[in-house]
């Protein structure tokens, strides 16, 4: 394998989308080495499909907004097992990264006092949960995340960041004492491998929610970075917690905003009644989207599904009329019409729960650095190894994320994994170098694939792996249910270990990343299932029959999955942040 | 219900000594998919085929090719809207080097952007909240920051395939206008001069085969007409 | 910022606002050429010499010929590094085209003046 070829960088950014891209920004300011790896141009990235905005406590919309308040419904919204330092950093340090943003040019929508547009999400409050509904999600129209990416990825080549763009990132690489030290990765132009040498390896790969049959994400979502963590066996945290978005358009998937609700957009059954003032009489359809999404479930179940076969229900936006729909919800028009065939000025659009975001991921600090766990329960960072965005888990989204988090923890954390790194390089960062064995196990992956002579088909096994995870661990789960998941997913790990790449071709070979992917969503799968059947208890977005309330006396507590072992562990939840005091679990109602 | 005669461009640089179509028959099974939808049923025949695709939904821009002679987003097309006589031809972006089947190299699109400074410049020190804008002054960014550089307008425009190092293209001057419109950017006089030459704008000949296909419903020509104003203001 | 040393003007705006000026001195010297004939249906030599002779004419007309020479200078710049990428060839045609133009311009002057 020496004749690997090696690129050597001070930091290795695996991952184009908004954290990655702001990580890579804060480290090309100062003048390091830094790279991004990304298997698509860095604008194709999911963060690019964020509509609605990021929610932070600028204090627009009302001059005495407090990002205390902010983080209190981030923890109640986490059903209480998100890390309060961590609430407690993003949500203070959250207006600094957004006015910055701005400074940089994202497009913001203004009031006519010429400040950032916020509008209502839900599971905001004020004063505590006690001040009624607030608007705190800064928004570009509906094309946030878009806006935001694209500004991010304009002002890395401002700043001359280096682009390994449509390179594919393999496996990590280990040193002999279990640094993380590069990765190996592949130009997917020419089919290329390299070892990429590294003081700082960061994953900034996002979600995976492909390990779903429906999912809002886009089809590059396969947790590459949570996939390459677990391979070189390092722990995964949270990995029950996938959140179900109430409103995917029935069908195709894709995403409509809870935006349209904040802006006053609401759900009917085929009765046409406004079913939410039922579930959350206060909050009504801006409760947290673990209660709408089982809420809108409890209405098909029970028969009050809309369509010929009751299996969905509808948004009804209508009453918005054309104009606050033309300024405020463009691109919600376009996709309705594109995939509902629907004009959502005349008719309401259908939808449905639609799997939407991973809460666990990497357990990391609030400088991005990775975390394990030794046997005495004792936490310990992974050298040279980050994780920031949604392939992170901090935690500050806990059991459920409220709308409008997922990009503030882009750029809270890319930027503070950033600064961290900045600092560690300073002072001189000296890991082993890795050893001819050390690479070789790296590129074992890789090998076997190029080696396969006959197997199974990927995009089948896809389908096969996608298919067990929504009927066993969709919105509502039980025991039973999940225990032939797990047993299904073992089978399926021994016919994907058997699987077949017929293309061995370099030049932009498409197929040999897809079945590279589909390792990664065997990997995410399985910790998924193995962490849902182990959590005996209903929070936030983990919901079972078997199980219904939550379980403040065993499970206050962060799941941490080995994949060595397949163990679920339990690892302490942060309550102790630095300048407020503890919000202690309450029971969570809307 | 015969099945969807659909041709593709197949080249592979280390097996073809050429580019040739290849046929394909695709039972949609009756439905109005979309073309990203059929291509994924053809990469299920032949795993070998090789295209871009992302997020499926028209914003992350990575499908953009040609449709039965037109260029557009494959995940946002349905096949009623190109398919004629029950076929479809699906070629890459004209005007750009094919690596592989339909994924063409970016490169002088993406080059073309870089080269018009597509990031705020404001040489004032940053308050401690944001930069006021006026709603107004934000409507000015509207129908231009929304490009998704998926090339579809800049590979059917013949000024970019004549010269495409030299012209800029309708998505490189959609975004230039972008950030000359910004009340934030204070680079205006500088932006200006970088584009007065005989090609990097006034290559354009108002075809206007940008605003016909592109998939976000922009329109490149007209701010070409805003920049070609600007010079004109600033020169005389 | 492309540099050229071939164009007309070395920058884009004042080649595209001449063209556009040119195009218009064109516009009002073919639109009073027609209007002449049509007023004078029976036009012989006198008449039209008459008509030269006069030296707001005269001037007026070689406004219109170096715009044309001008105008036909930016178009056939423009179409020739649109098309012919070889700059042996390109160079080859654009030195054709110029003396082309300067021909005309000078027979033009000749003809105007010179008699």
């Amino acid at each position: 394998m020496s004749n690997l070829r090696s690129l050597t960088f001070d930091a290795i950014i695996i991952g184009g989308g908004g954290s990655g891209l702001r990580a890579a920004l804060e480290l090309a300011k100062s003048g390091k080495k830094t790279a991004v790896l990304s298997k698509v141009f860095p604008t194709r990235s999911h963060t690019v499909s964020a509509q609605g905005g990021i929610t932070c406590a600028i204090a627009s919309d009302d001059p005495n907004d407090d990002w205390r308040w902010h983080m209190y419904d981030t923890v109640k919204g986490g059903d209480y097992i998100a890390d309060q330092d961590a609430a407690e950093y993003m949500c203070s340090e959250g207006p600094k990264a957004v006015f910055e943003l701005e400074h940089m040019g994202l497009p913001f929508s203004r009031l006519d006092n010429g400040r950032i547009y916020q509008r209502p999400f839900g599971g905001q409050s004020k004063n505590f949960g006690e001040g009624g509904q607030a608007a705190r999600t800064c928004a570009a129209a509906d094309r946030t995340g878009h806006a935001l990416l694209h500004t991010l990825y304009q002002n890395n080549l401002k700043n001359n960041t280096v682009f390994l763009n449509e390179w594919y990132a393999v496996d990590l690489v280990k040193n002999a004492s279990g640094d993380v030290v590069g990765c190996i990765a592949m130009c997917i132009e020419t089919g290329e491998v390299v070892h990429v040498k590294s003081k700082a390896t960061v994953l900034a790969t996002g979600g995976a929610g492909r390990i779903y049959a429906s999912t809002t994400n886009a089809l590059i979502n396969t947790g590459d970075g949570i996939g390459m963590a677990l391979r070189a066996g390092f722990p995964m945290q949270d990995m029950e917690m996938w959140q179900f978005h109430p409103t995917g358009i029935y069908g195709a998937g894709t995403l409509v905003t809870e935006g349209c609700r904040g802006e006053g957009g609401y759900l009917i059954n085929k009765d046409g009644e406004r079913f939410m003032e039922r579930y959350a009489p206060n909050a009504k359809d801006l409760a947290g989207r673990d209660v709408v999404a089982r809420s809108m479930v409890m209405e098909i179940l029970e028969g009050r599904g809309c369509g010929e076969k009751g299996d969905h229900v509808f948004l009804k936006l209508d009453h918005l009329g054309e104009e606050v729909l033309g300024k405020r919800l463009p691109g919600i028009v376009e996709l309705s019409k594109t995939f509902a065939h629907v004009d959502p000025a005349k008719d309401p659009i259908p939808v449905v729960p639609t799997c939407h975001y991973m809460m666990g991921g990497i357990p990391t600090n609030i400088h991005g650095q990775a975390i394990t766990m030794d046997e005495s329960g004792n936490d310990h960072i992974v050298n040279g190894l980050f994780a920031c965005g949604e392939a992170a888990c901090v935690s500050v989204h806990g059991a459920n994320r409220l709308g409008g988090n997922s990009l503030l923890d882009l750029v809270v954390f890319g930027r503070a994994a950033g600064m961290f790194i900045e600092g560690a390089l300073n002072e001189g960062i000296e890991y082993l170098d890795a050893s001819e064995s050390d690479i070789e196990s790296a590129m074992k992956r890789i090998t076997r694939w190029n080696e396969s002579e006959g197997g199974e088909s990927i995009p089948e096994l896809k389908a096969e792996l996608q298919e067990i995870m929504q009927t066993s661990f969709g919105v509502f789960r039980e025991e039973k249910n999940m225990l032939e998941g797990v047993d299904k997913l073992a089978l399926l790990r021994e016919r994907i270990a058997n699987a077949h790449l017929p293309d061995k071709s370099n030049a932009f070979n498409t197929a040999r990343v897809e079945a590279l992917e589909l390792d990664n969503l065997m990997e995410v799968a399985e910790a998924t299932a193995i962490a849902a059947l182990e959590r005996k208890e209903s929070r936030g977005a983990h919901s079972r029959y078997d199980y219904p309330d939550r379980d403040d006396v065993n499970w206050l507590k962060h799941s941490l999955f080995f994949p060595a072992t397949k163990e679920l562990k339990k690892r302490d939840v942060n309550f102790k942040p630095k300048t407020v005091d503890t919000f202690e679990p309450k029971v969570r109602t809307y | 219900m015969s099945n969807l005669q659909v041709s593709v461009y197949r080249y592979n640089p280390e097996t073809d000594s050429a580019p040739y179509m290849q046929e394909f028959q695709v039972d949609t099974k009756g439905r109005d998919v979309m073309v990203l939808d059929v291509l994924h049923m053809m990469k299920e025949q032949d795993s070998g085929l090789a295209f871009r695709r992302s997020c499926r939904e028209g914003v992350c821009g990575s499908d953009g090719m040609n449709m039965n002679g037109k260029n557009g987003l494959a995940c946002i097309t349905p096949l009623s809207d190109v398919v004629k006589n029950n076929k479809l031809t699906l070629r890459p972006l004209p005007g750009l080097p094919v690596i592989r089947d339909m994924v063409v190299d970016m490169g002088l699109f993406y080059k073309q952007y870089e080269r018009i400074q597509p990031y705020l410049q404001n040489d004032t020190p940053p308050p401690a909240i944001e930069r006021l804008q006026s709603p107004e002054e934000r409507d000015k960014l509207d129908g231009l920051y929304e490009c998704i550089l998926c090339a579809c307008c800049s590979t059917s425009c013949p000024s970019f395939w004549w010269n495409p190092e030299k012209f800029v293209g309708p998505a490189g001057l959609l975004q230039s206008y972008r950030f000359l419109a910004d009340s934030r950017d204070t680079a205006t006089s500088e932006r200006l001069s970088n584009l007065e030459d005989p090609f990097s704008v006034f290559r354009c000949r108002g075809i206007m085969n940008c605003v016909a296909v592109c998939p976000k419903g922009l329109n490149p020509t007209r701010a070409i007409g805003k920049i070609r104003e600007m010079l004109l203001a600033d020169a005389t | 910022m492309v540099t050229n040393i071939t164009s007309f003007g070395r920058s884009g705006l004042s080649d595209w606002l001449m063209q556009r000026v040119s195009a218009v001195i064109l516009a009002l010297y073919t639109v009073f050429i027609v209007a002449f004939l049509l007023f004078n249906p029976n036009l012989d030599y006198y008449t039209w010499s008459g008509l030269f002779s006069q030296t707001w004419m005269r001037i007026f007309s070689l406004l219109a010929f170096v715009a044309l020479a001008a105008h036909a200078w930016i178009g056939l710049w423009t179409v020739t590094t649109d098309y012919l990428k070889s700059t042996r060839l390109r160079v080859g045609v654009q030195a054709v085209i110029i003396l082309g133009i300067f021909v005309y311009l000078v027979w033009g002057i000749q003809i105007l003046w010179g008699a």
